[in-house]
């Protein structure tokens, strides 16, 4: 079964965002432009940190409202991302419950989670790991 | 790919541009460098602090977005504290958000007429209304309201002052992300007095890189050293809270305004009884993964309702513990923790506010003022009475407040005291009674901070390797700030300066897109800190001018008591070097 990314424990993050600069530093960029993971406060750090991502659907909203089929449900849950095909609507964005669908300025199109697991190697902190959905 | 773009706000006309400025990253690195240079093309020696022609000046480095710990913004501006250079260093998302946002530098010109707050995101800058958050005097409540009136949460920063900052206090800071701050120099006053509520910085964005595999590799390796090594574990485990036990343990621990050297309470207030009975959660500036900002968690009952609580989480560091806990006499956590967190209210300066109430409570001890004056009897220990003398601080109801306001070197110039008024170059001290190298570097530092050229851990060593001659001392502290200004420049954590070592930061700097040639930096630094001087010396420093207070060679150091001679000797020569190229 594909793996998704799974958020271990939010309590244990300590918001240095270093997922989210791995994110886009997998395609070797710096900075956070393309990253599709966003670690915010949960109203002030005192309360602690949501960590933003996609969660893998087992039936994606985002896919349902896209209307050209560029996103499309993925064999054990969550998305695959046709470029190509995608108009940049934003429906998708809108679409999605936990607001884990970003955007690239750049060019006008979403960033999606590829749940490739990369940022798990740069949290610190125990928050993020792999996993199989249920 | 180096940061370029330097963004031009003026305040009195509502307008901005952008320039172009990669000459200056090219040649001054960034942080500290190309700050320097901004405020000495800005900034004229009759502008007056609290005038509008101080600018303010924020910038970031080129390894800011690249590399971890890279995550400081150093502010420069005219002090209202010092009347000389005013630079501050912030971490929180402040660098990581100007440099997302597209900048790579910030100049900040005029002042408003009525209250504003700027909104700077990839767009452009909004200029926005502050009329009602003006007189709202807990920095806490400011960020509290922009946090949900500003877009783009996780991508920001939220810089705000509190009411010291509009009522002008010459030590009051800017605040951002709630727990990290702009302290020191009265960067808050520069603020109130442009009538800037607040500074929202928001962005994300890309930056290419060349060398994509050198850069991942360098990254593990920075990462690795960050995780697996010990350099960071201090700040990591108990924070900089640590120092509290060995340093009252050497008898370093400034206490009672100084009348002694260590604290009969200090393992109440210490990082390891903090972290055992307080600590509630850690947090971290973006792009830091040691995470050294410690939080303790304070339950409090309501006196006027049984089974009513609230818990405040309270940001606690070595300074604080001594200005706020062995200075002033404060001996249980809980009475430091309510004081620390009316300081972190007002938004001002914990230090200048320590040294200046503990200045305070000797003077009315001496009977040389009288409740008359500090309106509250001032006592070692008595935490509710300094609380209301912190609102005093800013509320400033008499004379003697608003002297205090000025900071306690102008105060003491007023009500006396001087010998025991405990600044240097007009800045309040740091927590180190180490020695003589301390107090050199608070007399030579650019900014006059501990962390100008560390002398307190020269000390250390000093106290093993035997003495030392004023020449060998001066060369130490001068060859360590001319590092610690290529370090501030980057601009990174100094509490990384173990990781980044030169060969490090040449490789980093390759990467991000600024070849140096190798063994270099250095020189670059010392650079850099001569500009810092030329520019003091413009705006009228004197280092012959500056007074010491006696108080420091008359308490013991773990190195024993500090001869007069041998501290102005130091200093001489510092100057001497830097004013003849090393």
């Amino acid at each position: 079964m594909p793996k998704r990314l799974a958020i271990l424990d939010a309590q244990r993050c300590v918001g240095c965002q270093m997922c989210m600069f791995a994110c886009t530093r997998k395609y070797g960029l710096a900075g956070t432009g393309k990253s599709a993971i966003l670690v915010r406060s949960v109203g002030g750090m005192e309360h602690g940190f949501s960590v933003i991502v996609c969660r893998a659907c087992a039936e994606p909203a985002c896919a349902k409202v896209c209307p050209t089929a560029a996103l499309r449900p993925r064999a054990g849950g969550g998305v695959s991302l046709d470029r190509k095909k995608c108009i940049g609507c934003g429906f998708c964005a809108r679409a999605c419950t936990f607001g884990a669908i970003f955007w690239d300025k750049d060019i006008n199109k979403p960033e999606i989670c590829i749940y490739c697991g990369y940022c798990v190697n740069y949290c610190p902190h125990g928050v993020l790991g792999m996993e199989e959905r249920a | 790919m180096i940061p370029e773009k330097v963004l031009y706000i003026n305040l009195s006309d509502k307008s901005y541009t952008v320039k172009a400025r990669r000459d200056l990253f090219e040649r001054y690195i960034g942080g500290s460098g190309v700050a320097i240079k901004l405020l000495a093309e800005e900034c004229r020696r009759e502008t007056d602090p609290l005038h509008p022609e101080n600018p303010i000046v924020l910038a970031v480095g080129p390894l800011t977005g690249l590399f971890p710990f890279a995550s400081k913004t150093v502010a420069m501006f005219k002090s209202p504290l010092t009347g000389n250079l005013g630079e501050s260093h912030a971490g929180g998302r402040s660098a990581v958000a100007l440099r997302m946002a597209g900048y790579g530098a910030a100049v900040i010109r005029g002042a408003s007429e009525t209250p504003v707050y700027l909104s700077i995101h990839q767009g452009g800058v909004h200029f926005r209304d502050a009329s009602a958050l003006w007189g709202v005097g807990s920095s806490y409540t400011v960020g509290r309201i922009l946090r949900e009136r500003e877009t783009e949460p996780g991508l920001r920063t939220i810089m705000r002052i509190g009411a010291a900052g509009e009522k002008l206090v010459s030590f009051a800071c800017v605040t951002t992300e709630t727990y990290r701050h702009f302290g020191r120099l009265g960067l808050g006053a520069v603020f109130g007095s442009k009538k800037l509520k607040a500074l929202v910085i928001a962005g994300s964005s890309t930056i290419e890189i060349k060398d994509q595999k050198k850069y991942r590799e360098v990254y593990d390796r920075i990462y690795r050293l960050a995780l697996d090594s010990k350099l960071m574990k201090k700040y990591h485990d108990l924070g900089t809270a640590a120092n509290v036990v060995p340093l009252n343990a050497l008898q370093a621990l400034p206490t009672r305004n100084l009348t002694q050297p260590a604290f009969d309470n200090a393992e109440k207030i210490s990082g390891e009884y903090l972290a055992q009975n307080f600590l509630g959660r850690r947090v971290a500036c973006a792009h830091c993964p040691t995470a050294c900002i410690h939080l303790a968690a304070l339950r409090e009952p309501y006196e006027d309702e049984p089974y009513f609580y609230k818990t405040t989480m309270i940001s606690y560091d070595h300074e604080l513990i001594y200005a706020l806990g062995s200075m002033l006499g404060v001996g249980r956590a809980e009475h430091l923790l309510k004081l620390i967190d009316a300081v972190e209210k007002a938004g001002l300066d914990a230090m200048s506010t320590g040294v200046a109430l503990a200045w305070a409570t000797e003077m009315l001890e001496r009977a040389k003022i009288s409740e008359k004056e500090t309106v509250v009897p001032l006592a070692w220990g008595d935490h509710g009475n300094y609380i209301r003398a912190v609102r005093s601080i800013v509320s400033q109801p008499n004379e003697f407040y608003r002297a205090l306001a000025s900071g306690v070197d102008y105060a003491s110039t007023i009500y006396g005291g001087k010998e025991f008024a405990l600044a240097f170059g007009k800045t309040e001290m740091a927590g180190y009674n180490t020695g003589p190298l301390f107090y050199a570097t608070l007399l030579t530092g650019a900014r006059h901070s501990h962390l100008d050229s560390a002398g307190y851990s020269f000390d250390e060593k000093r106290l093993k390797a035997g003495n030392l001659d004023p020449e060998e001392g001066a060369e130490m502290l001068l060859k360590e700030e001319s590092w610690r200004c290529v370090l501030t420049s980057l601009a990174v954590c100094l509490f990384a300066r173990g990781i980044y070592d030169e060969k490090l930061v040449e490789e980093c700097l390759s990467i991000g897109g600024l070849e140096v040639t190798s063994g270099t930096l250095a020189e670059k630094g010392f650079e850099i800190l001569k500009l810092k001087h030329e520019f003091k010396k413009a705006m009228g420093f004197d280092w012959k001018s500056m007074k010491v207070p006696e108080r420091i060679f008359e308490v013991e150091t773990p190195a024993g008591r500090i001869r007069k001679e041998f501290l102005s000797a130091i200093v001489e020569r510092y100057f001497r070097k830097i004013e003849t190229d090393g």
